[in-house]
Order: structure tokens, then C-alpha cells, then sequence
């Protein structure tokens, strides 16, 4: 039954997936939780639907996690990622360090040797970053002081799982001969440590130049192409590529995805990327944690159901007082403390790699590592549950719901602007801003000016701004403006439309190149319309009055008055202007407009009298009655 | 030449002010005086205050030259001291830069002279309601002249209007010359009746 081939597998992933994950959201579970028990009850203990190739998925789905950590980096800024060197650094450092010492020492207190013991406390010592980023975004939780101090957590430990990878082999019980054989794919194992570390280096500054001056041109040649399958494969190929490398050099895929995202995170294709990689992540750690529910080795569980159950208990109560300690500390606050605490309780994902590496290293016997793995499965299976816990009953009674004062740092933009179209409307506009202090988020369809903008050092973005996840992703949720500076019509429409439907939030300002562009526009609902040629227009003919001798600031008062009466006289046309004519009527009545539009501007000009400047009617009346007033003259 | 003049003129209808055509029409002619027509310059009021201040500091006679609205100045000319004048420039500790140059005004009023008074209906004199300026150029460490009033422009003959152009240009030039000291003119309500007492 489960050799139904690719498509059968799909079916049932999918199936479950669609099944169980609507329904633990509806009870208010979150969807890792619907996830893990979806793979319980497809996988071979319960239903039986799934087998031996789970485990074939999980490590396929684990590429889900690699591209988590990519789009986690691309959020990430250089700069950004500088100043959580601390919580990642001190944070995670001393997490990772306590919770081996203290379960090394468990380990060598129930009679283990001290070797086996180390590894089994380094290897616990880890979290499960997919579980608990998912949770933690699902949740709205990144932002917060305790989010974001067990994203620098998890960091930390997806560094050190190189160290461990390389301290794993020196722990070994017997100088046995399958040490190397793990490590055999790896280019370097012949290399010493310092050759490696330098080959590392060198990797990772080969990714940063290539990144510089290969990846973005070859994106800029992909763009131009306009065809969106062809950018995704090309992203999806970037994400690949790397994780193979790294691979390659003995370095965490995830860890190497993550580097890449930081380092690409700067890149006009940045949104773009985000866009793209987004789905599949999405899918795939799904499927990952659909993999890990049906691995769970339920048989092992059932006959030894005591011993697991002390095993999680003592790894979450372990682990969760070491966190809470820790949160403690650093300074974070009790709820913040609580959700850190909570959210990294449990063993992770690395535990797998780290304990069948460990056993063909003879370092940990396959009994032992056996019980341990299925240990690690029910504290991620429980971690959803605790963190619900904690959410509903622990918080609300410990109740003192300590906002975060201070603004955080957002991993996404956060200008208050987006300027689409960066072209002769959208340039100088931005220029205006930033002159000012204001920082838009550009985006711009061509990727030849994007290149352009970029090497005069502007932000400007690729992408399509009339796509919702790419308004999405260039931080429509939060900005309070969108300026339409885009000088296709039709792409400007689409925008406007995008932008309306699912960004409420968002003022829109619009430019239009012709005059039924601005009745299209009005007709949007929208009054900040601004036609390109207008303004210059009006400045040429009050140049013109000003050389033939009139004085100029009646010339400057007159050019406003002319300006407001035409943008009246514009709303009054736009409501009675109907689409659906055809063109050459529609010209007739525009000449029409004009001519009306032109008469009422003369009938203005003559009622035009300079308020209290203008003092000739009072010269007159004041001759013939004797009458004077005062302040005039 | 010993001394310079600016004068800062300001009306916003100018094209339709029959006295003070007349008056400033040989103004931009006469060596060492600069003619600054402020709304000219200025039709959106975007006052180029460094610019304003380098002219302030090269003259030694500033003449705020302009129509008497609402018994003060047209508004560019408030726009202008509001600007300008800067604290530490202007006035304040660092602030001497206008430092005994002298500060006066040629005013044109529509209504005539009898209306200035306690019993007319404008109630005050001039002298009463320029003390803002009067004011303001002591903070500044200007010295005060009375300034040069037309009255009566509703009705006043053109004749008359040249009578008062060739008055103020003698004036001018006198002071140029150096043949003037304005400090005599201090003290009195306006420096018609020092220059013509046979006008009063």
C-alpha cells in the first residue's frame, strides 16, 4: 500500500495536511500541532498509510527548514544580525553550554560513561528551530523581547552544530573504522582543522563577492526575461546550490542558507526572493513536521511508556529551568522569560542527525539512541501544547502582560512609504522625501533602472507592486502611504486595485500621464491624483507672463488660482464621465471640457480684483464723495 | 561715495500704485542706493535669508519703503524681520551685525495727515503705531528715523507726487554724499517737516 508511487504519497501528505491543519487552528492548536498529528495518525503505528519511507520525506521536508533560515536571512541585514551579537553570543552561548554540563551530568549519574553522556548532552542541548520559529511566527511572537532572544538562541545553535559534528568522532568509545564514512561526502575530511576552517572562510567570502557581483546580474538577465516560473527556479536553484556547498564543507545546510539570506538580504531582489521561496518553505516544513509525527516510534513508546515519559519530563523540566534562569539573567521579563522558556524546552530536529551520527561513530549505542530520538519526537509533539499552556493558562493568571516598551527592531521593512515606480515621477518624489528625512521602499519593474538606482545607492526593490505578497513583502501592512509613480496605465490600475483590496491601511497617491488616466484614477475613489505635465505646464506659461513684464507675484497668484479651478473643474468632469463611450467621442467632449474649462478662467480673471491691494475703485470713489478710509494708498 | 542705501520695497500691487510708481521710478538709477523689490523677488515668500542679511550688512541706511495697511507694513515685510533678523545675527549676545546703521520708513497712506490723531478718526499717529518698529530696531542696535510719510494718495495730484519724488531723492543723495547727519532728524514724527518746514 505505500508503493503507490509519487502521486499516492503526495495524495495522503496533502490530504492530511488540508485535514488536520484547518481543524487544530479551529481549536486553537496552531498548525505544527496539526502538522505532528496529522504524521501521527497517517504513519505506520496508527493508520499505517505511510512507512518506511517517512523517513526518506523528513529528510527531503528538511530542506523546508533550510529555506526558513534562508528567508529568516534575507529579513536580516548585516548590520542587524551585528547587533544581536549579544543575545546569539551570550544568550545562546550560555543555553547550549549549561544544558550539555548539566545533562552530561545526569547522564554520567545514571551510570553512562562520560563520553556517550557528553554526547547525549550536547545533542539535547539543542532546540527544534522549525517547530519553534513556525510557532512563534504563527503566533505574532518574533517581535517580542522572548521571540527574538530564542531566534538568537536557535542561531547559536545551528553554529554549533559544526563544533559538535567534529567533537563527535573524538568521543568515540573504540578507535572504530566506520568513524569516517559519515563524513566521507564531505571534501574535506582529509583536510586538518585549520585547512578546513580556512576553506570555510574562503567559502563563505567566495558567497559574499559572488553575491556581489554574479548573483545580482544574473537575476538582472533572469528578470528582464519576464518570466516569473523562470525567477522562482532561478531562486529555488540559489537555495539549492548553497545548501549542496555547504554540505560539501561540513557546514549545517541551514546554517549556510541562513548566511546566504543575510548576505543576500541587501539585494534589489531581495522582495522578490522572499516572494518566491515563501510557498515552498511553507509546504515543506509542513511536510517535515508531518515526517517527524510519523516517525514517532509508537511501538517503543507503547512497550517502554514509564521510561519515555521520564525522559521528556526530565529533558523539558531540564531544559526549561536552565531557559528560564537564563531569561532571568539577561534582564527579560517574566512573560517574556515564560514564552523563552516555554518555546525551547524540547529537543530538535538536529537530535536525528546528531544521534545516528553518533552511532556510527560507536559513540552511543543504538538502544540508547533509539529511546532518546523518540524522547526528542514527544517533547516537540508536546512543545506546541506547553507553549498553548503557557499562552492560556499561565500568562493570563501571572497576568502582568508586560508590553514591550521599547519600538523592535523588525526584520522587515518598516518605512512608512512605498514609492512604485521609480522611474522621472517616482525619483524626484523619493529624492524629495529622503531629502527630508522620510525613507520610502522602492519598487521598480525594470531591471536595468534598478541596477541603475542601485549603484547611485538607493533601496530600490524589483518586483511587480500590483502582486499583494509583493506589496506584502515591501511592508504594505504597515506603511501608512503608496505613491502609484508607475507610467504604464494599466499597471498603475492594477496597483491601485491590489493596494485597495487588501491594504486598507494604505493612503494611495497616484500619478497620471493622460487625461482619461485621471478620470480612471478619480474614478478609483482616489482624490491625490497628479498629472505628470501639469505643473510644468502652468510654470512655463507664468515664465512667459513674468518675461512679458507682469509681475511675478501676481503671476504666482494667478497661476494657483488657475490651478484650483482646473482641479475642481476636473472632479465636476469626472463624475459625469462615462467610460463606455467610444474614443471619438470621448476626444469631442475633452476639446469640449477645455473650451469651458478656458471660458471660466477668463470670467475669473475679470471678477479678479486684488482684495485690499487694489486700490483703483477706492481712487475713483474717494475723488467723487471726499470719503477717505484709512489704509490704503 | 561715503554711504550706501537699501531700500526694501515692498507692495504686492504695484502696477496699480500710482504714487509709488512715481516716487520710486528713478530710485534704481542713482548710484549707491539698491533697490530691492521684496514681492518681485519673492512671489512665493521663500525669503533667502542669507542673501537678505549679506545686503543688510553692506548698506548703512535700510528704508522699509511701502503702503501703510491695516497701520502696519504688507505682510512680506513681516515675513522678512521674521526671517532675517536672526537671533545671533541680528540681536542677542552674538547679535551685532546691524550695530549703528540706520533703520527708517517711506510710508504711503491713503488717508491724510489730519486722521492721525487722538481726535481724527485713525485715533493714533504714526509715530504711536510704528513703535513696533521703532522697537524692533532697538533691539537690533539700529538707530531710529522718523520716517518720510505721503499722505492722502487717494487723492493727492501727481503734481504733488513729484514734489515729494524730488524731495526724497535729495534726500538720499544728501545722505550719500555724507552731507547728512541723520541723527538730527531723531526726535521728530516724521522728517517731511525737517526737510520742508514750509509743508506743515
Amino acid at each position: 500500500m505505500h508503493d503507490g508511487g509519487f502521486l499516492y504519497q503526495a495524495f495522503i501528505y496533502l490530504t492530511a495536511a488540508v485535514i488536520s491543519v484547518p481543524v487544530a487552528k479551529r481549536l486553537g492548536l496552531g498548525s505544527v500541532l496539526g502538522y505532528l498529528l496529522a504524521g501521527i495518525i497517517i504513519g505506520p503505528f496508527v493508520l499505517g498509510l505511510v512507512g518506511e519511507e517517512g523517513q526518506d520525506v523528513m529528510h527531503f521536508a528538511e530542506f523546508g527548514v533550510v529555506m526558513m533560515l534562508f528567508l529568516i536571512g534575507l529579513e536580516l541585514e548585516p548590520a542587524l544580525l551585528w547587533r544581536l551579537r549579544v543575545p546569539i553570543l551570550g544568550v545562546g552561548g550560555s543555553q547550549v553550554g549549561i544544558t550539555t554540563i548539566v545533562i552530561t551530568i545526569i547522564g554520567i549519574a545514571i551510570g553512562l560513561d562520560w563520553r556517550p553522556a557528553l554526547a547525549i548532552g550536547l545533542t539535547m542541548a539543542l532546540s527544534s528551530t522549525a517547530l519553534v520559529m513556525q510557532s512563534l511566527n504563527e503566533r505574532g511572537l518574533m517581535k517580542t523581547e522572548g521571540g527574538r532572544n530564542a531566534f538568537s538562541v536557535l542561531l547559536f545553535q545551528d553554529i554549533a552544530v559544526i563544533p559538535i559534528l567534529a567533537i563527535l568522532p573524538i568521543l568515540a568509545q573504540n578507535t572504530g573504522s566506520s568513524a569516517i564514512e559519515a563524513h566521507s561526502v564531505t571534501w574535506l575530511h582529509m583536510v586538518p582543522l585549520w585547512g578546513r576552517t580556512l576553506i570555510v572562510i574562503g567559502i563563505f567570502g567566495s558567497i559574499v563577492i559572488a553575491g556581489r557581483y554574479l548573483i545580482t546580474p544574473i537575476f538582472r538577465i533572469i528578470a528582464r526575461t519576464r518570466l516569473t516560473e523562470i525567477f522562482t527556479a532561478a531562486a529555488l536553484l540559489l537555495v539549492i546550490a548553497i545548501s549542496l556547498l555547504m554540505m560539501k564543507i561540513g557546514v549545517s545546510p541551514a546554517l549556510g542558507a541562513f548566511l546566504a539570506g543575510v548576505l543576500l538580504a541587501q539585494s534589489e531582489y531581495r522582495h522578490e526572493l522572499e516572494t518566491n521561496i515563501m510557498p515552498f518553505k511553507g509546504l515543506l516544513l509542513g511536510l517535515f513536521f508531518i515526517a517527524v509525527g510519523a516517525s514517532l516510534d509508537l511501538h517503543l513508546v507503547a512497550n517502554r511508556p514509564g521510561l519515555i515519559l521520564e525522559l521528556v519530563g526530565l529533558l523539558i523540566i531540564v531544559k526549561f529551568f536552565i531557559l528560564f534562569g537564563i531569561a532571568k539573567i539577561f534582564g527579560l521579563k517574566l512573560d517574556n522569560s515564560l514564552l523563552f522558556a516555554f518555546s525551547l524546552a524540547q529537543g530538535g530536529e538536529f537530535a536525528f542527525v546528531l544521534f545516528s551520527y553518533a552511532i556510527q561513530n560507536n559513540v552511543v549505542q543504538r538502544e540508547i539512541a533509539d529511546i532518546l530520538i523518540a524522547s526528542v519526537v514527544v517533547s516537540m509533539a508536546i512543545t506546541p501544547l506547553l507553549m498553548l499552556i503557557n499562552e492560556k493558562l499561565i500568562q493570563p493568571r501571572f497576568g502582568t502582560k508586560e508590553k514591550d516598551e521599547k519600538p523592535q527592531d523588525d526584520f522587515r521593512e518598516t518605512n512608512r512609504v512605498i514609492i512604485a515606480g521609480f522611474g522621472r515621477v517616482g525619483s524626484v518624489a523619493g529624492r524629495f522625501l529622503q531629502a527630508n528625512g522620510v525613507n520610502a521602499t522602492y519598487l521598480d519593474l525594470d531591471p536595468d533602472n534598478v541596477d541603475l538606482l542601485r549603484k547611485l545607492g538607493l533601496k530600490v526593490y524589483y518586483g511587480d507592486a500590483s502582486r499583494y505578497d509583493l506589496l506584502e513583502a515591501a511592508g504594505a501592512k504597515n506603511a501608512e502611504l503608496l505613491i502609484v509613480a508607475v507610467d504604464n496605465m494599466d499597471k498603475a490600475a492594477a496597483i491601485i486595485e491590489t493596494a485597495q483590496k487588501h491594504f486598507p491601511n494604505l493612503h494611495i497617491m497616484a500619478r497620471a500621464t493622460g487625461w482619461e488616466n485621471v478620470y480612471d484614477i478619480i474614478g478609483h475613489g482616489i482624490n491625490d491624483v497628479y498629472r505628470e505635465t501639469f505643473d510644468t505646464a502652468i510654470k512655463m506659461g507664468s515664465d512667459a507672463l513674468i518675461k512679458l513684464g507682469h509681475r511675478s507675484f501676481q503671476v504666482t497668484r494667478a497661476a494657483k488660482r488657475f490651478t484650483r479651478h482646473d482641479r475642481e473643474a476636473l472632479f465636476t468632469f469626472a463624475k459625469n464621465h462615462e467610460t463606455d463611450k467610444n474614443q471619438l467621442t470621448q476626444v469631442r467632449e475633452h476639446i469640449k471640457e477645455l473650451e469651458e474649462r478656458i471660458r471660466e478662467e477668463q470670467l475669473n480673471s475679470q471678477k479678479n480684483k486684488d482684495l485690499g491691494w487694489d486700490v483703483t475703485s477706492r481712487i475713483k470713489s474717494s475723488l467723487k464723495n471726499g470719503n477717505q478710509k484709512s489704509d490704503n494708498s | 561715495m561715503e554711504n550706501k542705501i537699501l531700500i526694501l520695497f515692498a507692495h504686492p500691487a504695484f502696477e496699480k500704485s500710482r504714487v509709488n510708481r512715481t516716487l520710486t521710478k528713478n530710485l534704481h538709477k542713482i548710484e549707491g542706493i539698491t533697490f530691492h523689490d521684496l514681492y518681485e523677488a519673492y512671489p512665493d515668500f521663500d525669503i533667502d535669508i542669507k542673501k537678505e542679511q549679506q545686503l543688510l550688512a553692506t548698506h548703512d541706511l535700510i528704508v522699509f519703503h511701502h503702503p501703510f495697511y491695516w497701520y502696519s507694513s504688507p505682510s512680506i515685510i513681516k515675513e522678512y524681520l521674521d526671517l532675517v533678523l536672526e537671533h545671533g545675527w541680528a540681536y542677542g549676545h552674538e547679535g551685532h551685525a546691524l550695530e549703528g546703521k540706520y533703520l527708517m520708513h517711506v510710508i504711503t497712506t491713503g488717508a491724510k495727515e489730519e486722521t492721525y490723531c487722538a481726535q481724527g478718526r485713525n485715533h493714533y499717529t504714526i509715530e504711536q503705531l510704528l513703535t513696533p518698529m521703532e522697537q524692533t530696531a532697538s533691539m537690533c542696535n539700529l538707530n531710529y528715523i522718523p520716517p518720510y510719510m505721503v499722505y492722502g494718495s487717494f487723492s493727492i495730484e501727481q503734481q504733488k507726487i513729484e514734489e515729494h519724488r524730488k524731495q526724497l531723492e535729495n534726500f538720499y543723495l544728501d545722505f550719500l554724499n555724507g552731507n547728512l547727519n541723520l541723527k538730527n532728524f531723531q526726535g521728530e514724527c516724521d522728517i517731511n517737516t525737517v526737510l520742508n518746514p514750509k509743508t506743515k
